[in-house]
């Protein structure tokens, strides 16, 4: 399958490789810089499953919108953020994706219509709709790709959303990304099911297929077909990508050893996304050595100067705390509830 | 003016909303072809089409979240929960969801969206259908919170609310629908969220409350008017951001304070706004604060007891007493 490479040029097809390798470079530069203190909160890193960003969000118009939920830096960078507003974000700063007051989990940018990163397990789901919705609304011709992890699908707002999507024609693309744990739960353990993807079978006019999530091609190939069928046919598709996390949830637990074995882990390593894929692409004669080490070097320089900008950048002033509570000015009764905090006046 | 009910004023706020924007819709439950579980959206989807009228699955999650993402990517919905008990199912999506958004992206992402449907106790609903939670809703940050008292309130606040850019929570009253009427201006008469009304001046005591509880505060104060007591009442109509500076100078002319709310009296909007006028008025005070509030457990069914849960004009006439004489 994808021999062929997809009708993607040459360049098309190794721009996939370097968002891959640029996005495991900038989450190894964040794990370095949360065990150096510069990063707080919890920090969930999407090292091992960069296929699924890379094959699906550059199928994706400009125009199109993109919603995920907290394992997101390597999403929002794909989708054009830049390294140093990720960064800068995670080390709460001004010049931050979202200058400073979302953090890791909440990463947002209206400029590449990326609605952003969200911290409750499935809660952005109906939100993807509510794109979707907007998109038919307007008669528009956009998509809205949403990724989620495998705990999902034991949620409620996993089936409300899918049932109003299927029933109303909503263009959203559900994208499940299934690495097999939720936390550090094996979702063998609390679904009752067999396959994943079943879930979607029992939506009329859902399209849903599983799809190998280690093989950046294969999963550009179900989202450009999802995208597709979302924009000329106004039908919504569930993909269940299977891939795996080589770190921990977050950054406050190993890789393995409690819910799951080292074995295991060198298994899917062994199935390296960025590896098979550079191989590919040699084979094909689409790729050297040299260009590999330039495309590596230029990714880690980059990820270097991310941390560098973030680090240079200013923190968000104490003047703007009351900012972005709402969309007007901070008055009345709440803000002089406050007033006791002297440092604040 | 024209005399309308409660529930007209809020048909004709969306109605005009809808027609001045065509970024507004409604989605809820039975909100279409059934015209509304309390027929405030009689006709709408006739008129607007069901893209704009949308009737939703019993699903609250999930059709108040396809909501918030609308409103991020610019449309203003209005979403009709058939009342604010069943918006439980749907908490994550207004308190996690909507408003915190526009902080979370930095300022990025608005969130212009109305969560609107009765409050409070009807007649003999029981224990899940008889709950007061705008004090909860007025605890977060990010979220508005609106509770009109009169039909002229309940149009111009919802009109204020569709057309404002953050998330607005709107709790209206099922024994308000009907039995509430006044005079409602014609045309665009939108009142500011955030200020309240003093809906009748008196010089012995400050009444400050919201929603059906103005009206049995009005029915204590004509009582207590014949007793030689002048009641001042304060509806705050908004209950976040609320309008302090208009109830602490009502306070300091009075230099009496009754609190009257229909929910709960723990942690509830009535016991913040002791603290706000004992932060802010406490040298004017001659007698502490009292506050009126239903009873502190889930409503009962049976028809005496749930006459002795639900506070009373009387109850209200009783505080005002205590409060004035003393004893």
């Amino acid at each position: 399958m994808s021999a062929d490479f997809l009708g993607l040029s040459r360049d098309e097809s190794v721009e996939l490789l370097r968002l891959m390798v640029r996005a495991r470079r900038l989450e190894e530069k964040t794990a370095e810089s949360y065990q150096m203190g510069k990063i707080g909160g919890f920090c969930h890193l999407y090292i091992g499953q960069e296929a699924v960003a890379a094959g699906a969000i550059p199928a994706l118009r400009d125009d199109d919108y993109m919603i995920t939920a907290y394992r997101e830096h390597a999403q929002a960078f794909v989708r054009g953020v830049t390294p140093e507003a990720i960064m800068a974000e995670l080390y709460g700063r001004t010049d931050g994706c979202s200058g400073g007051f979302g953090g890791s989990m909440h990463m947002f940018s209206k400029d590449r219509n990326f609605l952003g990163g969200h911290g409750i397990v499935g809660a952005h789901l109906p939100l993807a709709i509510g794109a979707g919705y907007a998109i038919r609304y307007r008669e528009g011709d956009q998509v809205c790709l949403c990724f989620f992890g495998d705990s999902v699908v034991n949620l409620g707002a996993f089936h409300e959303s899918m049932n109003m999507a299927a029933r109303w024609g909503l263009p959203v693309i559900f994208l499940l990304e299934n690495n097999e744990y939720g936390m550090g739960t094996d979702i063998r353990r609390v679904a009752a099911i067999e396959e994943l993807v079943d879930r979607g079978r029992a939506y009329e006019g859902l399209t849903s297929v599983a799809i190998d999530g280690m093989d950046v091609l294969a999963v550009r190939q179900a989202t450009a077909e999802a995208i597709e069928r979302a924009r000329t046919e106004k039908r919504p598709t569930f993909i269940e990508a299977r891939c795996y996390r080589y770190m921990g949830h977050s950054m406050s637990d190993a890789s393995y050893g409690t819910y799951r074995t080292r074995e295991e882990l060198e298994r899917w390593r062994s199935d390296d996304p960025i590896l098979s894929y550079h191989r590919r692409l040699i084979d094909a004669g689409r790729l050297t050595e040299e260009e590999y080490k330039e495309i590596d070097h230029e990714a880690i320089a980059n990820a270097e100067a991310a941390a560098e900008f973030a680090e240079r950048s200013p923190l968000p002033e104490a003047g703007s705390l009351y900012a972005h509570v709402y969309s007007d000015s901070y008055e009345h009764g709440i803000g002089r509830r406050d007033a006791w905090r002297a440092e604040l006046s | 003016m024209a005399v309308l009910t409660y529930r007209e004023a809020l048909s004709e706020a969306l109605r005009e909303e809808m027609d001045r924007d065509d970024a507004v819709f409604i989605i809820g439950e039975e909100v279409g072809e059934y015209d509304g579980a309390y027929k405030v959206t009689k006709g709408l989807l006739e008129e607007y089409g069901e893209w704009r009228v949308r009737d939703a699955p019993i699903a609250e999650l999930g059709f108040a979240g396809l909501g918030v993402g609308a409103a991020m990517v610019g449309l203003r919905p209005v979403v009709e929960f058939m009342t604010w008990n069943f918006a439980l199912l749907a908490i994550d999506q207004i308190v996690n969801g909507a408003a915190k958004i526009h902080q979370m992206s930095g300022g990025q992402f608005h969130v212009p969206i109305v969560f609107r449907g009765p409050g409070g106790a009807a007649l003999q609903l029981g224990a899940q259908h008889s709950q007061c939670f705008e004090g909860w809703l007025s605890n977060v940050p990010g979220l508005k919170v609106i509770a009109p008292a009169t039909a002229r309130d309940a149009k111009g606040l919802l009109k204020a609310a569709i057309r404002d850019d953050d998330p607005v929570v709107f709790v209206e009253s099922e024994l308000m629908y009907n039995t509430v009427k006044d005079e409602v201006p014609e045309g665009d008469d939108v009142i500011p969220i955030g200020s309240a009304e003093v809906k009748r001046t008196g010089a012995d005591v400050t009444i400050v409350t919201y929603s059906k509880m103005v009206h049995q505060s009005l029915a204590a104060a004509k009582t207590l008017e014949e007793e030689g007591i002048d009641v001042e009442i304060v509806d705050l109509r908004t209950l976040r951001p609320i309008d302090v500076p208009t109830v602490i100078a009502s306070v300091k002319k009075t230099n009496r304070a009754v609190v009257v709310e229909e929910g709960w009296p723990a942690c509830n909007v009535g016991a913040q706004m002791v603290d706000d006028i004992q932060r802010e008025a406490f040298d004017w005070l001659d007698a502490p604060i009292a506050r009126v509030t239903g009873l502190d457990v889930p409503m009962p069914y049976a028809r005496n007891l749930e006459k002795l849960v639900f506070p009373n004009a009387d109850h209200v006439a009783g505080a005002v007493r205590h409060v004035c004489r003393g004893g």
